[in-house]
């Protein structure tokens, strides 16, 4: 076959762009491609795509989609923290004329896969995914406002994370770092894939966002259920709330920014280019504007689920909740006047970096005044430590830490030292982790119960949080030493022995960390074996506050059978207070979203265009978007998308529920 | 919604709504749409700040001055202006539940939106014939995405356009096809809103430059 018709079909994808050459790639897909199989295989075996197909894929159920966004963090989290301990031992190695173990090239994707996957594709879906579960339960709805576009958006975040996740076998993924800085990314200096792979994977994924955000502020504004006002919803509602509009504010900003480096690299523009006019600065300006509000894209409902867990867990009111939700606001609003902060170096002049470094300690203050409500929550409470609220002090004191030395980095003079050195890596870790992360396993560990009709065992809980506590000061506390003395981010090998040390401590602390998902996994694993034993019938484990604990755990497809009716700020701790009789007659029929498979559909579709443009496949991506003009115009379509729950289904499940709480008696 | 959330007469308080109506379809429609609208004017906020950072940046090629016709420009501008005016009437006899003139409306919608497009693209046509092409400096990459994201936008609302009017055909003024041509209504107006800013910035202000 002539190699102008291979092109054709296969654009510039050839049988060497497979990465074969690369033992540890090849050992990889070894093992991903065994582990694939025999999931294939089991899920056929046990007949399990019919079921996974109706109840799951095609789901419109916000409860459904959250719990897959959920999986989808969990598992990017295994991807993304192989790559940070392949980073650690690399480093822990390579001194004294040692290379290490890994090379240049495979090194740098390393990294900038580790960056984008931890941010986009973990710490996202496990924030969306909170989000998706306990919002609509919190405001007493039956679903969101677009179930749908829910789906959609779903499928969505996985289009990105299945190109991300192609680029490690066939291809490669970007050496730029996860930000992708011109001109390192324009086409002249990363000619390959890997650049495309990252504006693609994060294109598809983007939209699912976007779309999700609206989805969710529609949600909280239209269907809360009657006397909840605004400042009477609990916090996490509010905290989702600010973090959607944060989302929909923000978003649109880094789409923007990639399609004009893909116009570059794509048709040669000069946006991002050295010459021509163009301006690098422009796009780290940009995908900044982006960048920041991002971080509190994700810290917003992290804040919001130790609010929860805090009152909960200390069997009180949340002490100043009108401060918790000013400062949450103002936060948002701050969050886009601080961007520039993250390039003091790049030279705008001395008023501007210090416009930039006063704005940035100003978000301090708000930030401040919740830490001070939460202690204030705690004080003279009845403190329970079960796993949310360990995980909540741990953030507690780890994030105090990280804030600090982010307020010593907004300081322009010393971040023109500290500037893309370790001590930055170690303080937005110390954030990100003491902040997200725990955030997502406070509340994983808080609403698991509501999800699922039983506790998480708390043994291999705590010892996955002790493995993780002290795994993270362990790795990233050295950092902070070497990042004072001068080292920098990103580097491969290194000449002064002496700095070694701190890295093999930094190494042993991200194997704790290792330890502490494995336990984390096993703590999955045998309370699903306990879940006899784990059981919670009542719905409400925790002596909660909030109305997604009125219902049956797991609830009811349609959440309430009668839509409640708020009082208080802590509206099921008010109905429990004051004496609420759960209704046992009267039940009628509910009407509710149908399920539908044109988002993962679309979604494929989507997919298959991003990866037919990232190897200049051009007729599998014209298919493609063919495909999705199709099948989206097919879909608007289709007028009949609901259906009723019939009296009979409902008045079953709630009698159901009856005799269990009886029998709990 | 008005409910009572007061204790009823006999001071019990009220935790449940016994009698309950689901919301409408179409309820939290137009609020979405509108959020979505938003998300878009920020696609073309940023992408008028990037005309604005590089508007300048000739590379010794082209300017403003030496490309623009603003006459053409005004015909076109004319164009589109004239198609929201359409688009007003063809909602106003959606109003009296007119299935004829309501699509003649739209049809004629739709024509002035091609127009627009067609002129558009004759545009970028003779200035890259003339080597003024988005390759040639960053003030023509940053010329043609602004302007040509715009008509993209108007592309995708004339593929909406056709498609709700084959949907008005079939199913006559239903709700669910009063609420689509309302979102597209405003979808239709806000590019309108987004091209005068486009005249007047890009236009305009580069011929003064």
């Amino acid at each position: 076959m002539s190699p102008d018709f291979l092109k054709l079909i296969f654009g510039r994808l050839t049988i060497e762009s497979l990465p074969l050459h690369e033992p540890i790639v090849v050992g990889t897909f070894a093992v991903v491609a065994t582990g694939g199989l025999v999931m294939l295989a089991g899920l056929t075996y046990l007949r399990l795509w019919g079921y996974l197909w109706r109840e799951w894929f095609t789901s419109v159920d916000h409860k459904r989609i959250g719990i897959m966004y959920m999986i989808l963090g969990i598992v990017m989290l295994l991807r993304g923290f192989a790559d940070a301990l392949m980073m650690r031992l690399q480093q822990a190695l390579a001194f004294g004329g040692s290379e290490g173990y890994l090379n240049a090239h495979h090194y740098d994707q390393i990294f900038t896969a580790h960056g984008v996957i931890m941010i986009f594709f973990v710490a996202m879906p496990l924030v969306t995914g909170l989000m998706n579960y306990v919002v609509p339960l919190q405001i007493g709805a039956r679903d969101v406002s677009f179930p749908f576009l829910n789906n959609f958006s779903f499928w969505m975040t996985v289009g990105g994370a299945v190109l991300v996740m192609a680029s490690l076998f066939i291809g490669e993924f970007a050496r730029t770092g996860w930000l992708a800085y011109p001109p390192l990314s324009n086409i002249g200096y990363s000619p390959d894939v890997g650049v495309d792979y990252y504006i693609w994977g994060l294109q598809v994924a983007g939209v699912g966002t976007t779309l999700s955000g609206i989805n969710l502020i529609c949600t909280i504004v239209k269907l809360r259920c009657p006397g909840m006002t605004m400042m009477k919803m609990p916090v996490f509602t509010w905290t989702s709330l600010c973090t959607n509009v944060l989302i929909v504010a923000s978003f649109p900003v880094l789409t923007v920014v990639l399609a004009l480096l893909t116009l570059d690299r794509y048709v040669g523009t000069n946006f991002f280019t050295n010459d021509f006019g163009g301006s690098p600065m422009m796009y780290v300006n940009l995908i900044w504007i982006w960048g920041h509000p991002e971080v509190y894209i994700l810290v917003l409902p992290a804040f919001g689920i130790f609010s929860e867990v805090t009152s909960t867990f200390s069997g009180k009111r949340l002490f100043g909740y009108t401060s918790m939700v000013y400062a949450t606001v103002v936060i948002t609003i701050l969050s886009y006047l601080v961007w520039l902060h993250h390039f003091f170096t790049m030279g705008s002049g001395a008023s501007v970096n210090s416009f930039f470094g006063i704005t940035t300690m100003i978000i301090s203050i708000p930030t401040g005044a919740k830490m001070f409500n939460w202690l204030f929550t705690m004080y003279r409470g009845r403190i329970r430590y079960e796993l949310p609220m360990l995980w909540t002090i741990a953030f507690m004191l780890t994030f105090v830490l990280g804030g600090m030395t982010g307020v010593l980095l907004a300081v322009p003079p010393a971040d023109f030292v500290l500037h893309n050195s370790l001590f930055l890596i170690a303080h937005f870790h110390n954030v990100i982790i003491g902040g997200v992360v725990f955030g997502a396993f406070a509340g994983i560990n808080y609403w698991f119960p509501k999800a699922f009709g039983f506790k998480l065992d708390p043994f291999w809980g705590k010892l996955s949080f002790w493995f993780w506590v002290t795994g993270f000061y362990l790795a990233f506390m050295p950092l902070y030493v070497l990042g004072l003395m001068g080292v920098t981010r990103r580097l491969r090998v290194f000449d002064d022995p002496s700095l070694q040390i701190w890295f093999i401590i930094a190494g042993i602390g991200a194997f704790l960390v290792f330890l502490g998902i494995l336990s984390m996994l096993m703590q999955f694993a045998v309370s699903f074996l306990k879940r006899e034993q784990l059981k919670d019938v009542t719905g409400d484990p925790w002596d909660a506050r909030t109305l997604e604990w009125a219902t049956s755990s797991p609830p009811p497809d349609y959440n309430f059978a009668f839509t409640p009716v708020v009082h208080d700020n802590d509206a099921w701790w008010d109905m429990k207070r004051r004496g609420y009789q759960r209704p046992l007659t009267g039940f009628k029929p509910i009407h509710m979203p149908s399920s539908t498979g044109t988002g993962i559909i679309l979604a494929g579709l989507a997919t298959a265009m991003g990866f037919g443009l990232i190897w200049y496949i051009w007729w599998l991506a014209a298919l493609s978007f063919a495909g999705l003009l199709v099948v989206g115009i097919g879909h608007t379509f289709n007028y009949h998308r609901d259906f009723d729950i019939p009296a009979d289904d409902v008045i079953r499940a709630e009698d159901a529920r009856t005799k269990l709480l009886a029998g709990a008696k | 919604m008005t409910v009572a959330v007061h204790p009823t007469q006999s001071g019990e308080p009220v935790f449940y709504v016994a009698d309950e109506h689901p919301h409408p379809e179409g309820y939290s429609t137009s609020l979405g749409f509108w959020i979505y609208l938003m998300s878009d004017c920020l696609i073309f906020a940023i992408l008028f700040a990037t005309f604005g950072v590089l508007g300048g940046n000739y590379a010794a090629g082209p300017a403003p001055k030496d490309l623009f016709e603003l006459p053409l420009v005004a015909v076109n501008t004319s164009m589109l202006l004239l198609s929201s005016i359409t688009y007003g009437f063809a909602m106003l006899t959606m109003q009296q539940n007119k299935v004829a003139q309501t699509q003649v409306w739209l049809a004629i919608t739709g024509l002035f939106g091609l127009a627009f497009i067609g002129i558009e693209l004759s545009e970028f046509a003779h200035m890259i014939h003339e080597g003024a092409t988005p390759q040639r400096s960053a003030f023509l990459s940053a010329f043609f995405t602004l302007v040509g994201t715009h008509g993209l936008h108007v592309s995708c609302g004339l593929i909406w356009l056709v498609t709700l009017m084959v949907q008005v055909q079939k199913f006559g003024l239903i709700e669910a096809n009063r609420r689509r041509l309302m979102c597209l209504s405003m979808f239709w107006h806000f590019l309108d809103v987004v091209w005068i800013g486009v005249f007047t910035f890009v236009y305009l202000l580069g011929v003064l430059r």
